[in-house]
């Protein structure tokens, strides 16, 4: 139980054991933790859009001085779940000028490459059910495919509002992806990897939010942004400005077809949230304050998992409040805001957290980086050749350090 | 946990995901009524009778957007290589990645005074 609630990793081996114990055969054994990982993420998608979609409804109401759904369950609770019934009861319609097989298609590029993202988080210790060492490229790659359902919908529906909806969203989604991979780009130079688990573990001695100094904050406010954007929320929401455009570019889509585009845009929101928590929160590792053992001892006692949904949970509010707290931007502000400030903000930060990471200068670098060469006295630069031993070392430390580079 | 397994967790996570989504389609498809007619599957303008169809032409600014997404997103994939080896590699990797960097901000700036990041 202890191994659970804590240890989860030493949990996964130790069922593994078991399991290979009592079967004998190791595909079979694979086979049944895979499909008990799929089943835990369908539950989690499911349990998301339920759960996300009552806070929202909740923290708008409350937002406004209202009190939002009451009547369904305990504090309207099972809204969600009556609206789904609902939703699945509903007629499908399609229209008829559509392009049958992309408008079908759209949905399921939307929620599938959302869910595959699921799967890539790291929820505790060794509670993630795909590792890759490139696995914050492949997340980055994975849930770019969004786009490309949203341009389908739009597209194959073959209505104004929608094809509208779709090119604004189509623009404003790439350009904002270029500001949220840079902002990630800076925790990934302090950390050296892209393996979710490497990326959390770099961070037992602090969070790189500020371990990091300032470019880690300015990495973690530029994401935010950033990914609010790319998952179409207030004020990027021009893509389906409900005042503009109808709905949008799932304006021709019902029953369950608008159910997954909903699904997959609340299961978007918890994903850029826990990569912000995973890369500039420290994950699933507890607030730690070095000295203070009696603090670190009490929040020790909170499992992991429970840190990591704590941290996302609060990622997911704050991605809520700005709903009801900035107005919608115009399509050329949205791009003059993104091309003309946030980018060349972002190149700055990375370009600042290069230096400082390859200076060492951040909070407990207990392994400082590579031996800075030192730097040859001028007259002996003039002339390389001439200057004889001296000048031959300076250049043979480079070429040696970049023979080495492929092997690293 | 060995990577060539967890590519086979990939595919089928992929598998599953989009299995829900059919499974989903499906079960909507048992229990709900169907009943199209030409009002209802016509294009949604408001309630107007709609005209025209929407597959015309759109305004070229998109594309020039495009366009310049697809110069600075490739050059921010090869970034990550150099942002992982940069703290191993050290000085000899800042000086190149600062180079990189310059020639993508001079991009940007390019592309800036030529007006391109105006929106028409």
């Amino acid at each position: 139980m202890r191994d659970f609630l804590y240890h989860t990793d030493r949990f996964v081996l130790d069922l593994t054991q078991r399991l290979t114990d009592a079967i004998g055969i190791p595909w079979v054994v694979e086979l049944i933790k895979m499909a008990a990982a799929a089943v835990l993420l369908v539950g989690l998608a499911s349990v998301l859009g339920m759960v996300l979609i009552w806070i929202e409804r909740k923290v708008a109401a409350h937002m406004q001085q209202r009190l939002g759904p009451m009547r369904v369950g305990p504090h309207g609770l099972l809204q969600t779940v009556a609206d789904t019934l609902k939703l699945l009861a509903k007629e499908d319609i399609t229209p008829k000028n559509a392009d049958i097989i992309i408008y079908y298609l759209a949905p399921l590029i939307t929620f599938a490459a959302s869910f595959v993202c699921l799967s890539f988080l790291p929820y505790a210790p060794g509670m993630q059910a795909v590792r890759f060492n490139v696995g914050l490229l492949f997340v980055l790659g994975i849930s770019s495919l969004g786009v490309l359902g949203i341009l389908a919908a739009g597209w194959s529906s073959n209505n104004k509002w929608s094809m509208l909806g779709a090119m604004r969203g189509g623009a404003q989604i790439i350009s904002y992806e270029l500001s949220a991979a840079l902002a990630l780009l800076t925790a990934v130079i302090f950390t050296g990897s892209l393996d979710f688990h490497d990326i959390v573990e770099s961070q037992r001695e602090g969070w790189w939010i500020w371990r990091a100094p300032v470019v880690g904050l300015l990495g973690f406010v530029i994401y935010t942004i950033a990914s609010t954007a790319e998952c179409n929320r207030t004020p990027f929401d021009i893509v389906e400005g409900e005042s503009e455009l109808a709905a949008g570019f799932h304006t021709e889509y019902s029953a369950m077809k608008f159910a997954m585009f909903f699904l997959a845009e609340f299961v978007n929101i918890f994903i850029v949230s826990g990569v912000s928590a995973t890369i500039f929160l420290g994950g699933w590792m507890p607030f730690h304050i070095g000295g203070m053992d009696g603090l670190n001892h009490v929040f020790d006692l909170i499992p992991p998992w429970v840190w990591f949904f704590g941290k996302v949970m609060a990622l997911v509010f704050v991605v809520m409040w700005f709903r009801w707290t900035f107005p919608r931007l115009r399509v050329d502000q949205l791009m003059h805001f993104e091309w003309k400030f946030l980018m060349p903000v972002s190149f700055a930060t990375v370009a600042v957290a290069a230096v400082l990471a390859t200076g060492g200068w951040y909070f407990f670098s207990a392994t400082p980086a590579a031996p800075v060469p030192q730097v040859a006295p001028k007259h002996e630069n003039a002339k390389p050749t001439a200057s004889g031993a001296h000048g031959e070392r300076t250049w043979g430390t480079f070429r040696v350090q970049a023979v080495s580079f492929p092997n690293v | 946990m060995k990577a060539d397994l967890d590519i086979f967790y990939l595919g089928f996570m992929a598998l599953v995901g989009v299995g829900y989504v059919l499974g989903s389609f499906w079960f909507s498809r048992l229990i709900a009524p169907s009943a199209p007619d030409a009002k209802k599957t016509s294009p949604y303008e408001c309630g107007e009778i709609p005209f025209g169809g929407a597959w015309g032409q759109f305004n070229v600014g998109y594309y020039i957007f495009a366009l310049l997404f697809l110069v600075f997103d490739v050059e921010v994939i090869f970034l990550f290589p150099w942002a992982v080896v940069l703290k191993k590699v050290g000085v000899f990797a800042l000086v190149e990645g600062a180079v990189f960097l310059a020639i993508l901000v001079f991009g940007l700036v390019y592309a800036w005074r030529k007006k391109y990041l105006v929106w028409q």
